[in-house]
């Protein structure tokens, strides 16, 4: 197929893109407030309200809020930009698409307010009950569907990079959750549902689907983001093309080996716990390898840096990939694990991940791509962009410094015994050990909402000013 | 890579061979764990809960209890210390799903039956800033003022049974007479002592005799967990064949026949 110009923008649906964006923005709102509370709630616990508004029930509607709400909904934007784009082609299913979105937001709806009202599996990143699982199952497929179709009515012959990634994530998304959401419901009426699995067994498909649920939601379909949006705001070519390809294949194998790193030292047996550490150690090699691919294609533009906050933002994300994918390898080590499991240390590992990589390069992805769908020559404020990066990095570091000290205390705490073999710390002053740590992390936290709150005021102008200049046609248009 | 070509323009072809390379993983890791017997060290002393523990259990589910307290002590000398021997795998094995946890916000409780008394864990569940002045945890005062779910608790139980929890036929007929009784303040209840075993604690937990609150459930479950095993006589090296996972509590034998009662 040769490459004339025969395809502007407008043959492609921006219509479902810009919705799933509006809702990216929406949910992060939520979901990141809910965290905040959350924190405060932890701080000051006389901001639980019962029974609705306590801890138990509101940290669910924060997590599943920005993993399903926020990154999910980002996911699908930009996949469904992205997969256009490359594969020059309109997207497939123009109904099932409009299903895809309204029913992916009753799925996240559906899930937030049942756990405010008590209707929760307590498997973590996997709360929904059954209903809400199975309507999700028809929603997810139909995303599947569109997707391949989209791919197979494609006028490229190559299928681009970031589309496998995107493409693996969405398989394994179904996998995973089907599996680890077998239950059986008490009756046709009951909210409530039995777990198939249970015990040992029940862990293991939980860590399997959790740690997944990082591997592939917020790890392989953020590649997919990082592969497109990276060169596109670089305008370079990606670093390297074979790189790309032993980066994709020896991630997702070896990703779904480390779930048993959640549950080293417990009634598990020995040999997964091994085999899961073993993984995880080896997972840092691909996960560095997709790093270096994304930050050496700068090459040769690295003057660009200086100057793009949207460029910053995408290579700041790739630098915070590199260190919590560093970061997770270690604490995967037995001995390592042995004092940071249960404490907060692993909650700054994971926001480090969520807040630095997928939360920056899924702003950085959005930042290019607004103008694009609302036909702007840019974003309304590039200095407010700027300003977003650094009160948000800001917010970042506070946060998981806070979470690195209230770890390591907490671990160093609970394994203090003095010289005549008894422990010198009961349960209760490791939780009074916590507590500046824990306001310092909400300070974070309201750094980092702050600066989403720009964004949105950002997106807001861009989206509405009218006498701002159009987008000029030709540069940009072909993917 | 000689052919990768092929696969970058065959995009069903790059969705198989990307769901096995996923696949391979999930399945030598979680395959294997079906196998009971060698996951599940045989134990004496586990039993399935009673229909209040369990509907204390679905309390314990529904307010998220696990996202601060772990139910699994590891292998590791300050765990062990601080909350006693390690956890069995038997010991979670009637948990669909499992309530390890990830994290310690407050303390495990594993082991917390029988550690504290039913008034402190109604003051401390109500306000547990009146026992414990640094907790961070939230009040579940409102556990008082509502009775216990155990109007369909028997179809729970058919639930788990088909998922492998050895319920009896006697059981699940008499599980809201079981649920009721359990929070008895007489203590008289023969016929669950029957089918659940003697150690089954029965008592007013909540100090409201005339009502099972969600508290007495709440409480009669955390007052159960960890107190199966006898680990004064527990030998992690028993022969299997002496005491396979032994799922019937060992005081009721199989349901009589005598059930016209």
């Amino acid at each position: 197929m040769t490459s004339s110009l025969n395809l502007t923008s407008p043959t492609y649906n921006y219509k479902i893109v810009r919705m799933f964006t509006l809702a990216t923005l929406a949910w992060a709102v939520i979901g990141m407030s809910m965290g905040l509370f959350i924190a405060l709630q932890l701080s000051f616990p006389l901001l639980n309200f019962e029974e609705f508004f306590t801890f138990g029930r509101l940290r669910p509607v924060h997590t599943t809020g920005v993993i399903f709400g926020f990154a999910g909904n980002a996911l699908i934007a930009t996949s469904f930009f992205v997969v256009q784009r490359t594969c020059r082609v309109r997207l497939w299913g123009e109904k099932l698409a409009h299903f895809v979105f309204w029913g992916y937001q009753a799925f996240v709806i559906m899930a937030v307010t049942g756990y405010i009202f008590g209707i929760n599996q307590s498997k973590e990143y996997a709360e929904p009950e059954w209903y809400a699982d199975l309507w999700l199952v028809v929603v997810w497929v139909s995303y599947l569907l569109i997707f391949v179709m989209t791919l197979k009515k494609r006028t490229e012959p190559h299928i681009y990079v970031a589309n496998w990634f995107y493409m693996s994530f969405i398989a394994t998304i179904a996998i995973l959750h089907v599996v680890n959401n077998l239950a059986v419901p008490v009756s046709w009426h009951s909210t409530k549902s039995y777990s198939v699995a249970a015990g040992v067994q029940s862990a293991m498909i939980q860590w399997w689907y959790g740690h997944n649920a990082v591997g592939f939601l917020l790890t392989a379909g953020f590649l997919g983001m990082m592969y497109y949006f990276v060169p596109k705001q670089a305008n370079r070519p990606i670093y390297s093309y074979r790189l790309s390809i032993i980066h994709f294949w020896s991630l997702i194998f070896i990703y779904i080996w480390a779930g048993p790193h959640h549950l080293l030292y417990t009634s598990l047996p020995d040999w997964v716990q091994t085999l899961g550490m073993t993984f995880s150690i080896m997972l840092w090699m691909p996960s560095w390898g997709g790093m270096l691919n994304g930050i050496m294609t700068l090459n040769g533009a690295w003057h660009k840096l200086r100057e793009d906050p949207i460029l910053q933002f995408l290579i700041i994300a790739l630098a915070f990939y590199g260190m919590s994918t560093f970061e997770g390898p270690v604490l995967a080590i037995k001995e390592v694990n042995a004092l940071a499991h249960y404490t907060d240390w692993i909650i700054g590992h994971v926001h480090s991940g969520a807040l630095g990589w997928v939360a920056f390069i899924t702003f950085g992805s959005l930042y290019n791509m607004i103008p694009v769908l609302w036909n702007r020559q840019s974003m309304y404020s590039i200095r407010l962009i700027s300003i977003h990066l650094w009160v948000a990095t800001l917010g970042i570091v506070l946060y998981i410094t806070a979470m690195w000290f209230a770890g390591i205390t907490h671990g160093l705490m609970a394994r203090e015994y003095d010289a005549n073999g008894f422990l010198v710390h009961s349960f209760v002053e490791i939780v009074q050990a916590m507590h500046p740590f824990y306001v310092m992390r909400a300070l974070g936290g309201v750094f980092f909402l702050s600066g989403m709150l720009i964004m949105i005021y950002n997106c807001w102008k861009t989206i509405t000013d009218d006498s701002l200049p159009v987008r000029a046609v030709g540069k940009g248009t072909a993917a | 890579m000689i052919n990768h070509e092929k696969i970058e323009k065959n995009s069903i072809l790059l969705l198989v061979l990307a769901i096995i390379v996923v696949s391979i993983g999930g399945m030598v890791e979680i395959l294997p764990l079906f196998r009971m017997e060698t996951v599940i060290e045989p134990v004496k002393g586990i039993r399935p809960y009673t229909p209040l523990e369990l509907a204390g259990q679905n309390i314990y589910i529904r307010e998220n209890c696990a996202v601060c307290h772990s139910q699994q002590i590891r292998s590791l000398r300050d765990d062990v210390t601080r909350y006693g021997h390690y956890s069995l795998a038997a010991e979670s094995m009637y948990d669909h799903p499992f309530l390890w946890g990830s994290k310690r916000i407050g303390p495990d409780l594993a082991r917390v039956g029988g550690k504290y008394s039913d008034a402190w864990h109604v003051a401390h569940l109500s306000n547990p800033r009146s026992v414990v002045p640094e907790s961070v945890m939230p009040n579940f005062s409102f556990l008082m003022t509502r009775g216990a779910d155990l109007v369909d608790i028997a179809d729970h139980l058919r639930v788990l049974r088909l998922l492998g929890v050895p319920y009896t036929d006697d059981m699940i007929a008499n599980a809201y007479n079981d649920g009721i009784s359990q929070a008895r303040a007489d203590g008289d209840a023969p016929g669950l002592k029957k089918r659940y075993g003697d150690k089954v604690n029965v008592r007013d937990f909540d100090g409201q005799p005339n009502f099972v609150s969600e508290m007495d459930a709440l409480i009669a479950y955390l007052q159960k967990l960890g107190t199966d095993v006898d680990f004064t006589t527990f030998d992690p090296n028993m022969d299997p064949r002496d005491q396979l996972v032994n799922p019937v509590p060992e005081p009721a034998p199989e349901p009589a026949p005598e059930k016209g009662k």
